[in-house]
């Protein structure tokens, strides 16, 4: 599987990641190897085969609808890198 | 050149869980920001969601009553993208294997039926809310409360061809939703919330023109306004030899038009795939056939029935099932006084009126069903006349106190008696001669005018059938 330069900037893009041409390289070597060994697979006759959907053959693990209230969020706010008034402040999004 | 609108909607509509779609954080509206949250819904590392049961037995609920094929397997995806209000970096929404498929929902718009197709239904976690206005112009400020509530996304097929018809399928829906109780309705708490896909096509065209997809329209009326405005620009840019451009639309209520979203986000690629955390959600026929056995009558059904049980018309009976709390108001009257021609009446014209006036809803009505039914039993029983009723009414709306006390306290009793309406006539006949002479002379017409004389002496408490007896008798003896 032969990977283009555009394809790893999109998926680092997507991933927010900022990448060196140093890395870029590496991970474009490392990516064209797992979809190698992937496309090992589509060698074999699957036809007749659901997709997996799931590692572990369960289903239906449920909890009943009952409302609780979590205490951490004052502790999980004193992490957070910014907040204000018991928000979490990020960098404006709009206008 | 002549063309048609080609819309789609897409509904969310929060489900009436007591707590969120994959953890135990309370999902009531207007609590203190992010103290409904908790490791889970924040999308802390090492967290496993688990499914609500209930969130799932209400969806296949909403499924059944838009006559969608519930799939007996359904699995949960990874909707991948980066935004503030959504802390894990993605959505657990159904992609391939939604819950639910091909449903339709019959409205009537101008007494024209129409079959709006149903695409599917699936169940996904809403994300958190921005605050943007706070004095602080650099930041943005997140409450993250709503992130994980469960919500069904209903999809429509691209047959909704006006706003108007638009605007009834969104009203349609609300009701079937309200009425199985899978979501309160509520459009400014943002209980249900609608994205319209809208292109416009010369009419014989078969292919679909290039769609916008407005968003932000959050009540009855700006889902019609936006709509309209948005064909009524589509074609002038076709008119003018543009290109309609496949975009994403905020709709704007102060100015009443639709402008493309600012957003340095790219084109989506969310790169669905199966949840690795959630296991696959397996119905059996049974469970299914037991929510359908225990569906609430829908708003179609029970209008069927106020035309068949109570001779309302058709007009009045959707009127009074367009909303569940209306529906249930009028047959609790009923309960109290089984006149339903009248009740039916008085609802839509004296309380509907005060409640748009006041803007309040029927649920927190200041009038009570056994209020108005107590109101129209005077009326029929003939203590008040119809007229002093409406000026009742509104002091019980205003004050919340029963007619009877009302009308006691302002001695507004309806004059029945026959000795004392007899005086006033005679009186009413001495003071208007000339009016009496015309009157003997074959003017017919000068019968209203004392009528009204009678009704001004005796303040409006005159029995009206009385009156014209009585007056019938005088004027012609």
């Amino acid at each position: 599987m032969v990977l283009k330069a555009d394809d790893i900037e999109k998926a680092a893009l997507l991933s927010r990641l900022a990448l060196s041409d140093e890395e870029k390289k590496s991970i474009q070597e490392k990516l064209e190897q797992i979809l190698g060994y992937m496309e090992k697979l589509e060698e074999l006759d699957l036809k007749n085969v659901e997709a997996t959907s799931h590692a572990v053959s369960l289903s239906n693990v449920f909890r009943p609808d009952h409302a609780y209230t979590s205490k951490e969020i004052e502790d999980i706010l004193e992490q957070a890198p910014d907040k204000a008034s018991g928000m979490f402040r990020v960098p404006k999004v709009i206008g | 050149m002549e063309f048609e609108a080609v819309i789609g909607l897409e509904v969310h509509a929060q489900l009436l869980t007591q707590s969120k779609l994959f953890c135990g954080c309370s999902t009531r509206f207007g609590a203190k920001p992010n103290s409904q949250t908790c490791p889970v819904c924040l999308g802390l590392p090492g967290v496993l969601p688990v499914l609500n049961e209930q969130a799932v037995n209400l969806a296949i609920r909403a499924g059944l009553a838009l006559h969608c094929e519930i799939q007996l397997r359904s699995i949960w995806a990874r909707k991948n993208y980066f935004y503030p209000d959504l802390p894990k970096g993605y959505q657990i929404s159904q992609f391939e294997k939604p819950l639910a498929l091909r449903g339709h929902l019959d409205i009537v718009v101008n007494e024209k039926p129409y079959k709006i197709h149903i695409t599917r239904i699936h169940m996904e976690e809403d994300a958190g809310k921005l605050l943007h206005e706070h004095g602080d112009e650099k930041s943005s400020h997140v409450d993250l409360n709503r992130a994980g509530t469960p919500l069904v996304e209903i999809v429509s097929e691209p047959d909704i061809r006006s706003a108007l018809e638009a605007g009834e399928y969104l009203r349609s829906l609300r009701a079937i939703l309200q009425y199985c109780e899978v979501c309160d309705g509520n459009m400014e708490e943002g209980s249900l919330r609608c994205d319209a896909n809208v292109s416009i096509r010369p009419i014989g065209q078969k292919e679909f023109g290039t769609r916008t997809e407005l968003k932000n329209i959050n009540s009855f009326r700006y889902v019609e306004k936006a709509i309209e405005y948005e064909i009524k620009r589509q074609k002038a840019c076709i008119e003018a030899g543009e290109k309609i451009v496949q975009e994403t639309r905020l709709w704007d209520s102060a100015r009443n038009v639709t402008e493309p979203m600012r957003s340095k986000e790219h084109a989506h690629d969310y790169r669905y795939f199966p949840d690795p955390d959630l296991v696959p959600l397996i119905l059996a026929d049974g469970q299914i056939n037991e929510i359908k056995k225990n569906l609430p009558e829908l708003p179609k059904a029970m209008a069927a029935r106020f035309v068949k049980d109570y001779q309302l018309s058709d007009y009045d009976a959707g009127v009074l099932t367009s909303e569940k709390s209306l529906a249930r108001f009028f047959e609790s009257a009923l309960s109290h006084h089984n006149q339903p021609k009248a009740i039916a009446n008085w609802i839509q014209t004296e309380l509907l009126r005060l409640l748009k006036e006041s803007g309040k809803s029927i649920e927190v009505s200041p009038v009570s069903p056994l209020q108005v039914a107590s109101l129209l039993r005077l009326v029929d029983g003939g203590t008040i006349s119809g007229k002093i009723a409406k000026v009742v009414f509104e002091e019980m709306f205003q004050t919340g106190k029963d007619a009877e006390i009302i009308v006691k306290e302002k001695n507004l009793v309806q004059v029945s008696d026959s000795g004392s309406l007899e005086k006033t006539i005679d009186a009413v006949i001495a003071t208007n001669p000339k009016q009496y002479e015309q009157y003997r002379s074959g003017k017919d017409k000068l019968f209203g005018f004392f009528v009204g004389q009678v009704m001004k002496e005796t303040k409006g408490q005159a029995n009206p059938n009385m009156v014209n007896d009585l007056l019938k008798k005088k004027l012609s003896s």
